[in-house]
């Protein structure tokens, strides 16, 4: 028993911050991986942009300008002009934040409550498991944006309402994934060992299961932002999220619906930025899962 | 199985339970009187007090909430604001379209998708299974709506092929069908080549292979079979995905179907009607879902069997 004991509390010593230990294996795993690499340098890429790009951009994003409406492509307005005269690559610039402050923000909120309902499930099990497994069973119910719909029906249209709209639909992805890994990681040994060391429920949970199951949230929270993406632009483009003339990518397609037959250049491009974005997204999701959790099939 | 179906027939129960729960407080929730919302913003204080009680928000919420899930059993769904209409009635046709849509596509994406998936997977790391691959990824990451605004650019104004808009003849269902189909076929693509890829390297296709079985016959009889049984799984989510799809295509091709109805009633703050259309569409769900179970199980017992 004395032996046990012994053994246990080097390894806690040994692995004195496993969170970093994690990390590093994953780091290395990953930087193999082309496709995740790919991904993950479009999405720093697209980030650099959205906080620099706005001050190389000369141009207003919402100054209307008469005297440009509707024109094509040109060395002067790269992506044409809107029916507001306004420079189409000025507003997509501008728009990039917008996009990947909803994806992050609303992703951050689904996977922190999601996690947390996920691990408290999996750990604690019985009937706390069965009644708040029901409640996420409930959400996923609502079939895909109908619960964002609904959401953002209640609330109102707004960027804001937007993301806890995609956040309250993420959080039950999240929490079945954490639930069915944390399920798998609470039988094994070392856990039962760190529990006869005395080791608090909140010890356990933040330190030993936590930064086990982490490669399968960060698998799912990247994928999770392509939807999140998708999603945003679709309420936007319904009216429902974000409102002109913020230059947001779905709202201006939207707003732009009854002069792209005519001048195709304004759907064209802020179409394309959102499946850029998207796609970078799932380029570095697929990449991850490839690299860190090669059981998880999509 | 009939014990199975029962017993998963039960589990639905909390499900529906918890759905009406959401769908009913829904209009509770939004900021300000429900009561003064319905009468309109100019109906004075007594028409409001009057809309309060016709609509019995003056008692508990457990009485009220009992009196909507059996009106809405009965098929009462309230009445429209707006047009003052039985919300069941208003339903009842748009329902219907939206269902065909979302089926049409589901059939596109399993026939497209299980096409490229087996071809990608029987002919990995080839030129031809790249292709498939980036398509499907590209797939993966439009947003529909945009999809079928170009669709419409191209094929219906630019050759002018396919008409514009509109629901009904085989030529307006085309590129809607298409525009909600795609990003699913994609997932099932994807899904297919890789269950298949981890179904062919296991040992009794090797086995098949190694007593002289044709190859076509290993991968149509043999594997195909056993990696179906996850793609299953996939079909069923996705037709809730396409479900809530529907809502953007419906709008982009101007079809009075249940998703673009629900846009209109939020635009117009009609409540009743997003309440109404909200619980039919996930009630729809919950029973797709349920026949998906059934069926994984079937095709699982009958492999089992075999």
């Amino acid at each position: 028993m004395a032996e046990t004991t012994v053994n246990a509390s080097t390894q806690e010593t040994k692995r004195i911050n496993p969170q970093i230990e994690n990390m590093k294996t994953m780091w290395r795993k990953l930087k193999t991986n082309r496709i995740a690499m790919a991904g993950g340098i479009l999405i720093l890429f697209f980030i650099v942009v959205s906080i620099i790009g706005p001050y190389f951009t000369s141009l207003d994003p919402n100054a209307p300008d008469v005297s440009s409406r509707l024109q094509g492509p040109s060395s002067e307005h790269w992506f044409g002009t809107d029916h507001h005269g306004r420079d189409i690559f000025t507003r997509i610039i501008h728009g990039m934040s917008i996009t990947l402050y909803i994806g992050f923000s609303s992703v951050a909120i689904g996977m922190v409550v999601g996690v947390l309902i996920g691990i408290i499930a999996g750990y604690y099990g019985k009937r706390t498991d069965a009644i708040l497994m029901r409640i996420m069973d409930v959400f996923l119910a609502f079939p895909g944006i109908l619960l964002a719909l609904g959401i953002v029906a209640v609330l109102g249209g707004s960027i804001n309402n937007v993301i806890i709209a995609i956040a309250i639909f993420s959080i039950p992805v999240f929490a079945r994934i954490v639930r069915g890994s944390t399920l798998a990681v609470r039988k094994l040994e070392y856990i039962d060992a760190v529990r006869a060391l005395g080791a608090s429920d909140f010890r356990i949970i933040f330190r030993h299961i936590l930064p086990n199951i982490l490669s399968p949230i960060i698998v799912q929270a990247t994928l999770r932002i392509a939807t999140a993406v998708l999603t945003a632009s679709g309420l936007s483009f319904l009216g429902l999220g974000a409102q002109p003339p913020t230059p947001e990518w779905g709202a201006m397609l939207a707003a732009g619906r009854n002069y792209m037959w005519e001048h195709p250049h304004i759907a064209l491009f802020p179409g394309l930025a959102i499946v850029a974005v998207v796609l970078a997204f799932n380029l570095f999701g697929d990449g991850v899962r490839d690299a860190l959790d090669p059981k998880i099939k999509s | 199985m009939l014990v199975y179906t029962i017993r998963r027939l039960f589990q639905t129960i909390p499900v529906i339970i918890g759905v009406t729960l959401v769908v009913f407080f829904m209009m509770h929730l939004i900021p300000g009187d429900p009561a003064q919302i319905i009468a309109g913003e100019r109906a004075d204080e007594a028409q409001v007090e009057q809309m309060r009680d016709r609509l019995g928000l003056n008692d508990p919420y457990y009485v009220q909430y009992t009196r909507f899930v059996t009106d809405a059993a009965q098929g009462d769904l309230g009445n429209s604001v707006r047009s003052g209409r039985a919300v069941s009635s208003e339903i009842g046709a748009r329902f219907w379209i939206t269902v065909e849509l979302a089926f049409y596509s589901t059939l596109l994406s399993i026939f497209i998708g299980l096409i490229a998936g087996i071809v990608s997977a029987t002919r990995r790391n080839s030129f031809l299974d790249m292709f498939i691959m980036i398509f499907a990824l590209f797939g993966l990451s439009m947003p529909n709506f945009w999809l079928g605004l170009m669709l419409i650019q191209y094929f219906a104004l630019n050759f002018d092929w396919l008409p514009v808009s509109g629901w009904g003849s085989p030529q307006q269902l085309l590129l809607p069908v298409i525009t909600l189909g795609t990003a699913g076929a994609a997932i099932i693509a994807r899904m297919t080549r890789s269950s298949m890829l981890e179904v062919i390297h296991q040992d009794y296709i090797r086995t098949a292979r190694a007593k002289g079985v044709k190859e076509r016959y290993v991968i149509y009889k043999h594997a195909l079979r056993n990696a179906l049984i996850p793609v299953v799984t996939v079909v069923g989510l996705q037709f809730g995905v396409l479900l809530g799809g529907a809502v953007l295509t419906e709008t982009v091709f101007a079809i009075n179907g249940l998703g673009r109805f629900v846009v209109e009633a939020i635009r117009m703050r009609d409540f009743p009607i997003v309440q109404g259309s909200v619980l039919v569409l996930a009630m729809l769900f919950v029973f797709v879902n349920f026949l998906v179970d059934i069926s994984y199980r079937v095709l699982n017992k009958r492999i089992e069997l075999d």
